[in-house]
């Protein structure tokens, strides 16, 4: 691990104007990714500063009855709050599908947004890679595939973003409040990730100088349709291979409103608003579900080795959308799949 | 990096409570728990696995909460209160965990086992499991590839059953 000096900031001016102060620091939260990668010399700061004791533990409601997540709540106490799991069950759903507890106790929220992908050859420095060393190439293409993109790759990346939360925000289009140097904002889910283009370093939207301060879940009644599906190489402790989000509002057998985000496909949670509004209206059964699905896959790309993941996905969505409609969640404890 | 090079760079001051005992520190900021423990503290118990947090060979309770001591570095625990499987019981006066291991045979090499012992406590006091398949799935950050994975999961399945004495235990 290349070698660092340590900061403790205790309030979030502190830590934004000592990131201003050192351009190559990096914040440290719970610590799950960063010091991994730090293991890897794939992340080389040279200053750490400590966030953990910043006021963002906190999950708080908002007057118009959602929610408000701290960027340092973990990842276990936002699964286990019991207003998420009654309001956003699906968000309490796909973090607990996603690593083990002692991960989930440590991994912060605003850390589970911004954790880098799992791609091994981003991992492995004697590789080149685009996303770790701009202009150097893609060691993933032409190399092992399985676990690579099918949706928005480009020919400089083809990794995923390998989060399970965070298919479950962009369903439920979460707000992403950061704080920099100057001002606060707020960035809409779906415009935080980004797809790698031609600069696959940048794995979302927030600026250089920002920090993440908490996420923002309006309230939004799809608790009653809802569920999370996780397909992978093991029952558990394991990145997707394909996930599902879905949820959905019905009326009389139709469809009034659809979301379904898809995880383990693409290099952000992907998800198609313009499909979802195209079914709005359409019979809760089986014949729309695999319209969805094929409409949703239609720009996939296999690579070879994951050509597997396109078929995989189509039966998954009509899985997920079948399981939410029939008000029957997928159990992230008992794994047959109903 | 060389050891004399490395105990000339700066070190930052931390304060832990380890097994009950208070320690005074000076530590490197890139030094993990698990190093500590290991290492300058020769607390040994606690096993270092793959050291990426993917075995959990290395899981501790930190502020009575179990994680992988492999991913936390030290100087970002000030205060902090961690047990070690050193801090839990004697080999003549066992943990209720560790007996009801011992009686379910619930290891083979015995690598992973303070990391299963650890994480059994932290899934105890974290109260969401009930069933022998919550227990499967909320101890599969700890690994055993001896695959004692049906013995581990009777042993814990029976402190659940007899979570009263467990209570009693931890007072």
């Amino acid at each position: 691990m290349k070698r660092f000096t340590y900061t403790r900031s205790e309030t979030v001016a502190d830590a934004v104007a000592a990131l201003a102060a050192r351009p190559q620091a990096q914040f440290l939260a719970g610590g799950t990714n960063l010091v991994d990668l730090m293991k890897y010399d794939v992340a080389r700061p040279d200053a750490i500063i400590d966030i953990n004791s910043l006021p963002l533990k906190e999950i708080e409601e908002l007057p118009d009855g959602g929610l408000r997540i701290g960027a340092l709540a973990s990842n276990s106490a936002v699964a286990y709050d019991a207003r998420v799991q009654a309001q956003f069950p699906l968000l309490a759903s796909a973090i607990l599908a996603g690593a083990s507890p002692q991960l989930r106790n440590a991994a912060t929220t605003g850390g589970n947004l911004l954790q880098r992908t799992r791609c091994s050859y981003f991992y492995d420095p004697s590789t080149p890679c685009n996303k770790r060393e701009p202009g150097s190439g893609c060691a993933a293409i032409g190399g092992l595939t399985r676990m690579h993109a099918i949706l928005g790759a480009s020919d400089k990346c083809i990794a995923v973003h390998p989060s399970d939360m965070c298919v479950a925000l962009a369903a439920l289009d979460a707000t992403v409040e950061v704080v920099g140097p100057d001002s606060a904002r707020d960035i809409a889910f779906g415009d935080f990730h980004r797809l790698p283009g031609d600069e696959p370093q940048r794995d979302n939207t927030l600026a250089c100088d920002e920090l993440v301060t908490g996420i923002r879940l309006e309230a939004n009644h799809f608790a009653d349709h809802y569920t999370y599906l996780k397909l992978r190489d093991r029952l558990s402790y394991a990145f997707a291979l394909v996930s599902v989000a879905a949820s959905m509002k019905i009326a009389d057998g139709r469809i009034v409103d659809l979301r379904i985000a898809l995880g383990g496909v693409a290099h952000r949670p992907w998800r198609d608003p313009l499909v979802e509004a195209e079914y709005a209206g359409a019979p809760a059964e089986d014949v729309t579900f695999q319209r969805v699905a094929d409409r949703l896959l239609l720009e996939a790309k296999g690579l070879g080795d994951n050509d597997f993941k396109i078929p995989l996905a189509r039966k998954a969505i009509v899985r997920a959308l079948r399981q939410a409609a029939g008000g029957t969640p997928q159990s992230q404890t008992i794994k047959a799949i109903q | 990096m060389d050891t004399a090079l490395e105990d000339r760079l700066p070190t930052c001051p931390l304060f832990l409570t380890i097994n009950g005992k208070p320690y005074t520190l000076d530590v490197h900021p890139w030094t993990t728990l698990l190093d500590l423990l290991r290492g300058d503290l020769e607390l040994t118990g606690t096993k270092k696995g793959c050291d990426h947090g993917q075995c959990g060979a290395c899981t501790v309770l930190i502020d009575g909460q179990r994680m992988n001591a492999c991913l936390k570095l030290a100087v970002t625990l000030e205060g902090a209160a961690i047990i070690t499987v050193e801090g839990l019981g004697t080999p003549e006066e066992m943990h209720p965990v560790q007996k009801v291991f011992v009686e379910h045979d619930a290891f083979q090499c015995g690598y992973c086992t303070p990391g299963q012992i650890c994480s059994t406590i932290g899934l105890l006091n974290e109260g969401h499991a009930s069933t022998r398949e919550d227990i499967r799935e909320l101890m599969s950050g700890n690994l055993c590839r001896c695959g004692a994975y049906t013995n581990i999961a009777d042993a814990i399945e029976e402190m659940l059953a007899d979570r009263v004495s467990y209570r009693e235990a931890a007072e």
